[in-house]
């Protein structure tokens, strides 16, 4: 029997996908279910003067309108902390409905529950809210002369100021700097299906169905949030229609379905909108960040300086860490980076797509493209000059990386040496062509909490593995398939996983990449003890043809044990378990996280080239080829580990050239919907080449793998920025790069 | 059986049944003239493949077909689709059998989360039909009105060329 783990298999819940039988969050039939609609600000700041809701009321359907005066109080609202920790996971520390000040535009005052859908959103419609409006800044134009220096960020995890050595000196020595001021656009998730709880109380007992990263992460801020016992609720999440992080943290729809069904004693789903997603679930936060890089005449880096400004809500100091893989990149002795943020009347800020990696790796990125050109050196030869052999903030040895391979694989595709290194030489036609590179780099973060999953085998040799975590679509349900077959030694057909539930045993949530590997490990654990349970049961057993043998000299394939020298001799696990009267067998499996004090940098390097063609009379620019060559451990499955990779490289594209939400003068997102936010559709995705260096980690978890949801995204957006300057001679500091500005 | 809901019989505001044909079987429903095919398939008939992305005709997650033409459901009104024929992602398995264009999706890893998948099946077998799967240019042409936001793009258009092709979903892995 072969190995399972990295063979491309099939999803093991593509059957249900294709055919649309996937129920997801807002699809579960409920006999009386009812129908929440929440009505939200129109102003950015200020007060609900008078909320009228006379007519909602004696609307038809309608069962109730509860808003700041009428909804039941609860509990407390958790702490902001990342859902990684597997505790409560707040997206802000703020609870709407509670009194009559609105923070943002967009935040929730009212929620009518009907008979019908249609008939809630009619009634929605008919509550009339009448506003006290006071001054409001949603940007960093507004105010920028407010900004204060952040004392920590991200949850209180990451200091507002990391210095080390004299960034200021050094820079004064430096030979050659490139200083360059840019700008990103703030970016909303957008996943296709829009968040959504169905929630059903029977007795003081609570089921949540709520699209989520982290069922346990909804659990356990429910429960705080509604002061009630968390053995007392049950998260179900069979299927996420994608997320991207606007579910990685748990908001207050999943409490208010709760309230409102608690209210109208009935089941009752809550769907946001697509324009309710703009202000509902975070968003990646409009940003400034100037870069100044200090390098000698041969390339070397000497200083970074790397400041950053944003604006946050008023609750939570929160920016994305831009920083952090920018600083962890190259060997740079002296370094000063440093968070600013700006009181704003937006949501809290949340986890995206590469959260800080991608916006602060294009920044990196393209200055160093830069320094290359100034200095007249080709851009991967500066990056091999300041390869990191250790961890540059820490100094200690990375766990892994195959960062060289990944450079040279890359450029022998793009065929990188053949390059012109001058801009703006070759031309198709009217198209303009160009080459460019970034590196690549996303942390691989432990999980905060043990991890579990429970192994079974039943008499007749068929075995589920159960562990609560979901498959937001990273296809970690079919991975985790694979790596419980082999840890047991069963033929894949034999295995199940049961998963998406908090009933089973916890996981933190799938978020930072990090899914695979902690559930893997934990999957892996509990599929071997399990093995090595009834393999101990075996050679104990007198009626065993291994009875007596040395357990550590039997192995296990296609679900029989043999000896490793003599596989003649052996039996079944099913022939164990019904000569034992034993119906089924179990094993639960934990695995206790490294702490995040690993004297080891741990990060998924890669290497992105993008061929562009620009249009300079249209201002038109059309990926024509993306290549990505990365170094992610271990792949649990090569097809669906290269379709998240894929995916992540069109949303680098997609970063450098399409997505950006405005704040319009009334301080509302002004594109709030999916026909002017922009994404990519089909015809703007080139086909992309994406390879993998498999490297071996000990370090990181059991099975060795750092992770591919999120490193595929980092560095496109400075390949593409990069290659547009290639071809013609122009370099672009702000996102998204549009037509206005290519022009 | 339409003949009670000729255009120019008043209908509604209140509830009014509707006859649809969904999938070649018959059914009456009752619901507001207001309700979108989207919603009425959602949630009066259970049938939930079709999906909710945007209900503003932006994102094609809703896409069926009405009479053998795509359309966005969430655009659509229900009651004006009475004496028509109706199919969804449910009706696109034949007895349990995988219709190619399923099975090509599957094969080729063509989506990730899966929730426009339905949508996108639906387009890519009607974008066969309709002759607009010469090339992969007009594949992504004719195919841009249904978002992939896991962005599964290149995988789609190679399940459309398996079927196209005849290959029959038996390629290996994707790179």
């Amino acid at each position: 029997m072969t190995a399972a783990i990295g063979q491309p298999l099939d999803r093991v819940d593509g059957h249900a996908k294709v055919t649309g039988a996937g129920r997801y969050s807002a699809e579960i039939a409920l006999p009386g279910l009812a129908h929440a609609v929440l009505v939200t600000s129109r102003i950015p700041s200020g007060r609900v003067e008078l909320i009228d809701t006379y007519d909602a009321e004696r609307a038809e359907g309608v069962l109730a309108v509860l808003h700041h005066l009428n909804l039941p109080k609860g509990g407390s609202v958790p702490p902001l902390l990342p859902s990684l920790f597997g505790a409560a996971a707040s997206g802000q520390t703020f609870f709407p409905m509670q009194d009559e000040v609105i923070h943002y535009a967009g935040q929730h005052l009212a929620m009518v529950v009907a008979e019908t859908l249609d008939q809630a959103e009619h009634a929605a419609r008919l509550v009339r809210v009448t506003y006290q409006e006071t001054a409001s800044i949603t940007t960093v134009e507004q105010g920028r002369d407010r900004a204060y220096e952040a004392e920590k960020i991200f949850a209180g995890f990451i200091p507002g100021r990391i210095a080390r050595g004299d960034a200021a000196a050094a820079l004064d020595r430096a030979q050659v700097t490139v200083e360059n001021t840019y700008y990103c656009a703030a970016n909303h998730h957008n996943p296709i299906e829009c968040s959504a709880t169905t929630a059903v109380w029977e007795g003081d007992r609570l089921t949540l169905y709520d699209a989520t990263q982290g069922p346990n992460a909804t659990l356990h801020t429910v429960a705080e949030l509604l002061n009630v016992m968390p053995s007392h609720i049950r998260v179900v999440t069979d299927y996420v229609g994608g997320s991207f992080g606007c579910k990685a943290m748990i908001w207050d729809h999943p409490a208010l379905a709760a309230l409102a069904a608690r209210a109208v004693h009935r089941p009752v789903r809550l769907a946001l909108s697509r324009e309710q997603m703009f202000s509902s679930v975070g968003h990646r936060e409009e940003q400034e960040q100037r870069l100044t890089l200090g390098a000698d005449r041969d390339g070397r880096l000497t200083a970074i300086r790397h400041h950053k400004l944003s604006p946050t809500s008023h609750f939570d100091d929160w920016a994305e860490p831009s920083l952090g893989v920018a600083s962890q990149m190259y060997a740079c002795p002296d370094y000063e980076g440093v968070y600013r943020l700006i009181k704003a009347n937006t949501m809290t800020p949340t986890f995206t797509r590469c959260p800080g990696e991608a916006s602060g790796m294009f920044v990196m990125e393209t200055s160093m493209d830069e320094l290359a050109e100034k200095l007249d050196l080709d851009p991967l030869e500066l990056r091999l000059r300041n390869y990191a052999e250790t961890d540059p903030g820490s100094g200690n040895p990375w766990s892994s990386k195959g960062l060289r391979d990944c450079y040279r694989r890359g450029a022998e595709l793009a065929r990188w040496s053949e390059r012109d290194p001058r801009p703006g030489t070759q031309r198709d036609g009217n198209w303009l062509l160009g080459w460019g590179m970034a590196s690549s780099g996303y942390p691989v973060t432990p999980p905060g909490n043990p991890q579990r999953a429970r192994a079974r085998i039943f008499a007749d040799g068929s075995a589920v593995v159960q562990s609560s975590f979901s498959d937001i679509g990273t296809g970690s349900a079919t991975a985790m398939t694979q790596v419980a077959a082999d840890g047991l030694g069963v033929p894949l057909e034999r295995m199940r996983v049961q998963y998406g539930d908090s009933d089973l045993p916890n996981t933190a949530a799938a978020v930072g990449s990090a899914g695979a590997g902690m559930v893997s490990a934990a999957v892996h654990i509990a599929a071997t003890a399990l093995r090595d349970q009834l393999i101990a049961q075996a050679v104990a057993d007198e009626h065993s043809p291994l009875h007596g043998a040395d357990p550590r000299q039997v192995v296990v394939s296609d679900g029989r044990m043999a000896l490793r020298d003599r596989p003649g001799t052996g039996e079944t696990y099913a022939e164990l378990l019904q000569r034992s009267f034993m119906p089924d067998a179990e094993a639960l499996g934990t695995w206790n996280p490294p702490g995040m004090d690993t004297p080891y940098g741990t990060m998924t390097f890669g290497a992105q080239f993008a061929q562009v063609a620009v249009d300079p009379d249209l201002g038109l620019c059309r990926v024509r080829q993306l290549i990505g060559v990365f170094d992610p451990g271990r792949v649990l499955n090569r097809k669906t580990a290269h379709s998240q990779l894929m995916g992540g490289m069109l949303w680098g594209m997609s970063h450098a050239l399409l997505e950006g939400t405005i704040m319009g003068p009334d301080g509302r997102w002004a594109n709030a919907s999916l026909g002017e936010y922009l994404v990519p559709v089909n015809a703007d995705a080139p086909d992309v080449v994406i390879e993998t260096i498999e490297t071996t980690d000990t370090v990181v978890n059991p099975l060795g793998v750092k992770g591919v949801g999120e490193v595929g995204m980092v560095g496109t957006a400075a390949a593409i920025a990069n290659a547009i300057w290639h071809a013609t001679g122009r370099r672009h500091h702000r996102l998204p790069i549009t037509i206005e500005s290519l022009l | 059986m339409v003949a009670s809901h000729l255009p120019d019989a008043v209908q509604g505001p209140g509830r009014v049944d509707v006859v649809l044909n969904v999938n070649g079987a018959t059914h009456v429903v009752r619901i507001e003239p207001r309700v979108s095919l989207l919603d009425c398939l959602r949630d009066h008939m259970n049938l939930t493949g079709a999906k909710k992305g945007c209900n503003q005709g932006a994102c094609g997650a809703c896409t069926v077909w009405v009479d053998k033409r795509r359309v966005v459901a969430c655009l659509t009104l229900a009651i004006a689709c009475e004496g028509r024929e109706i199919t969804t992602i449910e009706g696109m398995a034949d007895n349990g059998s995988l219709h190619p264009m399923q099975k090509a999706f599957l094969t080729e890893d063509a989506f990730q989360c899966g929730y426009c998948t339905p949508g996108q099946i639906m387009s890519a077998v009607a974008l066969l039909a309709e002759g607009h799967a010469g090339s992969d240019a007009e594949i992504g042409e004719w195919m841009s009105g249904n978002i992939c936001r896991c962005a599964a793009y290149p995988n789609i258009r190679t399940a459309i060329r398996d079927v196209r092709d005849g290959v029959g979903g038996v390629r290996g892995a994707t790179g």
